[in-house]
């Protein structure tokens, strides 16, 4: 990996604890932000960041994590409003260059694309990767013969 | 007028009694269906059941030809999104979020929603009419950006006897109105005050300190 990076994490469930663990172990500072203490307990012996417990809708948490220096920060919280509402701050109050956010929900996720928040609705990568191998599976038999 | 309301509680209720009594088209939106049931017998609104920041139920609500949008909820990140989603999805030309964290009123104006936060109304007002004996009356208006303010002139005043022209106020200060004898007057250049004398001041909670100061003569 190249130079080290100051990524920050909001939301420490599976995807944000597995996203924790690799990019701690490729090197990275990170931090972790949950709401709820006990899930830091996913989090894989290898990470060796910082954890903060807080909600993350709350400046003062954000500002504890010291957002201003982030390189990178990945909102991706169980809650849509919650992530979208961090991104927001991350990107336009504390400037952080890189910002994606994790929205369920694809109607939301298209109002907040145009506005220029990053973006992954879980929803639609998974729709598409469905509807492919529906596409591509093999035709029906014509007749079905005994 | 069409006016959307998210939001539950006392608050939410309260607030849909005045607008329907004054005769503004409500429509209400609420996630817990058992609230909703009892939002629609006590009030003569349209009550949606679901989540206001999904785009979906906002449209049901008739988002698009409603003239303000308020979310009251008592989540802050989802007042932010329903503000947000009515006013680029659907173009409403106004929108209004609480910010229950006070913090989060600031936050929202740079993120271009307008909000208020009850927190900081409710103690400005308390520390301001604390602060004084003479005030006896005070409204935060334009969500609490700008103060009406009813004071006493008492007899000590340094200003009683002086020409309103004599007097120097901050900039965006104003005595608007000088009710004496129970009769008002829009004061001009050339009126005087008097001991005992009410005032009317509109004043910013910049200036509302120094502007008290220069009608009462005491330090706030």
């Amino acid at each position: 990996m190249k130079n080290s990076l100051y990524i920050v994490i909001i939301g420490c469930g599976r995807l944000g604890s597995h996203l924790a663990a690799r990019l701690s172990r490729a090197g990275h500072s990170l931090v972790v932000i949950d709401r709820e203490e006990d899930t830091f307990s996913d989090l894989s012996p290898d990470f060796s960041g910082f954890r903060i417990t807080g909600d993350a809708t709350q400046i003062s948490v954000l500002k504890s994590a010291k957002l201003k220096q982030a390189d990178i920060l990945f909102a991706v919280t169980h809650e849509d409003n919650v992530n979208l509402m961090a991104a927001q701050i991350a990107r336009r109050i504390f400037n952080v260059p890189c910002v994606m956010a994790r929205v369920f929900d694809p109607k939301r996720e298209e109002v907040y694309a145009r506005m220029g928040i990053g973006t992954v609705c879980p929803t639609s990568v998974a729709a598409e990767i469905f509807l492919r191998a529906a596409d591509s599976a093999p035709a029906p038999q014509e007749e079905i013969q005994s | 007028m069409k006016i959307l309301i998210i939001g539950g509680g006392k608050t939410l209720y309260f607030l849909s009694r005045n607008f329907t009594a004054k005769g503004y088209e409500l429509v209400i939106v609420n996630r817990d269906r058992e609230e909703c049931v009892q939002l629609a017998r006590q009030l003569s609104a349209t009550v949606v059941c679901g989540d206001g920041s999904d785009a979906g139920i906002l449209r049901d609500a008739g988002a698009m030809g409603a003239e303000a949008v308020l979310a009251v909820t008592p989540r802050d990140q989802d007042n932010l999104v329903i503000c947000q989603l009515a006013s680029l999805q659907f173009g409403v030309p106004r929108v209004l979020a609480l910010a229950n964290d006070p913090e989060n009123a600031e936050i929202f104006d740079k993120l271009g929603v307008s909000a208020f936060s009850t927190t900081h109304i409710i103690s400005s007002l308390i520390e301001q009419r604390a602060a004084l004996e003479q005030i006896t009356n005070l409204l935060p208006v334009g969500e609490g950006r700008v103060n009406v303010t009813e004071i006493l002139l008492g007899p000590d005043s340094p200003v009683a006897g002086k020409f309103l022209k004599d007097i120097t106020l901050p900039e965006n200060a104003l005595v608007a109105v000088v009710i004496r004898n129970d009769r008002p007057i829009v004061p001009r250049g050339a009126s005087q005050l008097l001991a005992d004398d009410r005032l009317v001041l509109i004043t910013l909670p910049e200036n509302h300190g120094p502007v008290l100061k220069i009608f009462t003569g005491e330090e706030k």
